[in-house]
């Protein structure tokens, strides 16, 4: 049932890139989170305007949250694989 | 047909875990479900895990009671898997062989690390327990007729047996199946709902009468309430804090109303009320044994008032623009609680209006234009809700199950996928509750099974099952944490105590009945506490206890053993200290809020840096002295 074979996870060569765009993304991310609580804090009326489709600033602001983060999350995985198999490609050349 | 629906899901649950079950004969089958489960099912399972009581039941009902309030919960859980992802996923793969502790151990293989991380993943899994056991058994209440001490205690001896009997992998195969069938059925609940429409007397479809709740008009003769309808007379006046609530007789039938003013004049209104004298049975609106009637609805749609007032299907941003709209009124429930003058504890359950644009924004429930200290609270529950998912212990555990790295990345891209669509879902079932009379006024845990029913028992059976399998599964997740916690982190590695193969998997088992037994226990105790807002402390006191010790150890090459175990032992113990002297503790247990010690509710904003400080300092005391003990 679904179940894939575990491979031995020795050294990644790809691990030094992925932690540096990881803390990138993560960072941004911190960013536009801390800008929404700032907001509720110091501005909470602002979040009663309206902004986009009839919907107020809290709507947009929450739903944009977690929209970007799958979206963030798909651009990391899309760098991580690339790099991944870059690097293996360079192995592999190695290799021979 | 709840129930047969209900006996056949928990049914099919149990048949699962014991065919697994037949399979684990190994510590790592038992823990990890030997680290090959697909990077698909993997994700689905960390929703199905996620997804718990406090999702569906906690946030839907504070968003039911609160509005955008609960929605935080919401946006917090979802952020906190970017710390999972970005910071978490792969290095705890490539570090780890089972659990939390084998992770943060990894380049140390300290005693007293072992010690620390172990007692941390079994505090912080209690933490997290709670509510799931609350959960349960606010769920058996309408769907079986049973206590809430029957539920919690159902709920435990299943999930004993679910874990006892296979550990990992069924908790996996489990939470895959109930997390996919909780997002497929929260979508046909929000679609039904927004086919439905908004209206100003919410009739569930034609199947339950909306009810009005009376105003008579009163004026003031010499200085008391005289109701104009002089078939009514006034027995008691009691005054509570600013509310005024009076006792009128008619006919020889008692009920509580509340002074208010309608167009400047003096009316009361009618409340809903709960009485029980010393040694009598409860009366509820004048019945012995009478049930509250459910509340929350619209008094005005785009200001539009009448009584016929309705929308007819609408899209889903026209849903949040109409609640959300200035001129849309929305009438919630309070309740205060007295002595009356016959000695009878009573509690009048009243209405009050607020408007759509405070609806849907924040400050219903958390007063951030209060005081520096309400701001203060605030800003510790969003930081702990950040920070952390990555710090639980069964989340954490989850990384183990997928073959590599790369696996675990990708799962936890589709678990992002999948809990923030669910997310988003939340905030409509729960206005959805809030404008269709369907919060229970003493208890707003169920309120988006509730909403269901509106639709059809079948859909009820159905979500209410689900969320049973919500709650069995991530209290099966939990209690593998806990038991590779006692049986792996402590007996065999801290311990040293040999075992082979198959008695670790007994001792593993063993550790989950005893963590399951008071997991129980403290599911009774913590009765009537909204769910969400306890897995928020759960989460503090993961980000407290765990989450500095992750970061540091990838982070920071000058942390030392003695540094993660200090830090993660000031972590839980600041963290649990600020919660049990907090103000909410006080009124669980029947004290006087006002003189809690600690002024806020959630700990994080004191602990967390508190653990990170402890850390460095400790580190940097100890480095020279670890160094030397390693040369």
């Amino acid at each position: 049932m679904f179940h894939e074979p575990a491979k031995p996870s020795g050294k990644d060569p790809a691990s030094t890139y992925k932690t540096r765009i990881g803390n990138w993304m993560f960072l941004l991310y911190a960013l536009i989170y801390a800008g929404f609580v700032a907001i509720n804090l110091t501005r909470p009326t602002l979040m009663e305007a309206e902004v986009l489709w009839g919907l107020n600033l809290a709507v947009v602001y929450g739903f944009f949250l977690i929209i970007f983060a799958f979206v963030l999350a798909l651009i990391y995985n899309h760098l991580c694989g690339k790099k991944e198999a870059e690097l293996a490609d360079t192995d592999t050349e190695k290799g021979k | 047909m709840a129930i047969i629906i209900f006996l056949t899901f928990v049914s099919f649950v149990l048949g699962l875990s014991f065919y697994f079950g037949a399979k684990t004969k190994s510590a790592s089958g038992y823990y990890a479900a030997g680290g090959n489960i697909h990077w698909g099912v993997n994700g689905i399972a960390f929703a199905g895990d996620y997804l718990s009581a406090a999702s569906f039941l906690g946030i839907c009902g504070m968003i039911a009671t609160s509005g955008y309030d609960g929605f935080l919960y919401s946006i917090g859980y979802l952020a906190g898997w970017m710390v999972a992802l970005f910071v978490v996923a792969e290095p705890m793969k490539r570090m780890g062989k089972f659990t939390f502790t084998d992770a943060v151990d990894a380049k140390f293989n300290s005693k007293s690390i072992k010690l620390m991380a172990a007692i941390s993943t079994l505090i912080v899994s209690v933490c997290y327990l709670i509510p799931q056991m609350v959960g349960a058994g606010v769920l058996v209440q309408p769907l079986l007729g049973m206590p809430h001490e029957m539920g919690v205690i159902i709920v435990g001896a299943v999930v004993i047996i679910i874990v006892a009997t296979a550990g990992m992998t069924s908790t996996t195969y489990v939470q895959f199946l109930k997390g996919g069938l909780l997002i497929v059925f929260s979508l046909i609940v929000t679609v039904a709902l927004l086919v439905r429409g908004l209206a100003t007397r919410p009739d569930q479809g034609g199947k339950v009468p909306f009810h009005v709740y009376a105003e008579l008009v009163t004026a003031m003769v010499d200085g008391k309430v005289v109701p104009a309808d002089t078939t009514f007379a006034v027995t008691e006046i009691k005054v509570v804090k600013d509310h005024t609530f009076v006792k009128l007789t008619q006919e020889g039938k008692a009920s509580w109303w509340m002074n208010a003013e309608k167009d400047g004049k003096p009316v009361l209104k009618e409340c809903q009320w709960e009485s029980q004298a010393p040694g009598q049975p409860k009366v509820v609106n004048g019945q012995a044994g009478g049930k509250l009637r459910l509340v929350g609805s619209l008094s005005a749609i785009n200001g539009d008032a009448s009584p016929e007032a309705k929308t007819g299907p609408v899209g889903p941003f026209t849903f949040l623009s109409k609640i959300g709209a200035k001129d849309t009124k929305v009438d919630l429930w309070k309740f205060s609680k007295f002595k009356d003058a016959g000695g009878a504890e009573v509690s009048v359950h009243y209405s009050y209006t607020t408007t759509g644009n405070k609806i849907l924004r924040p400050g219903a429930k958390f007063k951030i234009e209060g005081t520096w200290l309400e701001r203060l609270d605030f800003i510790s529950l969003m930081l702990a809700l950040f920070l952390g998912t990555a710090a639980l212990p069964h989340i954490l555990i989850r990384y183990y199950t997928v073959p590599s790295p790369a696996a675990a990345r990708k799962s936890t891209i589709v678990a992002i996928a999948a809990i923030g669509f669910f997310y988003i879902l939340t905030l409509y079932m729960g206005l959805g509750a809030m404008v269709n009379s369907v919060i229970n006024p003493t208890e707003n845990n169920m309120s988006a099974p509730l909403l269901a029913q509106t639709f059809g028992t079948f859909l009820f059976a159905v979500i209410s099952a689900i969320a049973f399998a919500t709650v069995l599964g991530t209290v099966a997740g939990l209690i593998v944490a806990s038991s590779g916690a006692v049986a792996h982190d402590l007996m065999d590695r801290f311990m040293n105590i040999k075992m082979d193969e198959k008695q670790k998997v007994k001792a593993g088992r063993l550790a989950a009945l005893v963590v399951g037994i008071i997991a129980i226990m403290l599911g009774i105790i913590f009765k009537g506490q909204n769910v969400s807002f306890l897995v928020g402390l759960a989460f503090a006191v993961a980000a407290s206890a765990n989450l500095p010790a992750i970061i540091m150890l990838l982070f920071w090459k000058r942390t030392t053993s003695k540094g993660i175990a200090a830090s993660i032992g000031v972590g839980v113990i600041s963290s649990l200290t600020l919660i049990a002297l907090s103000p909410s503790i006080y009124k669980q247990f029947g004290l006087d809020p006002a003189k809690a010690p600690v002024p806020f509710d959630n700990p994080g904003i004191v602990s967390i840096p508190l653990s990170f400080l402890v850390l460095v300092v400790v580190s940097l005391l100890t480095k020279k002295k670890e160094h030397l003990e390693v040369g």
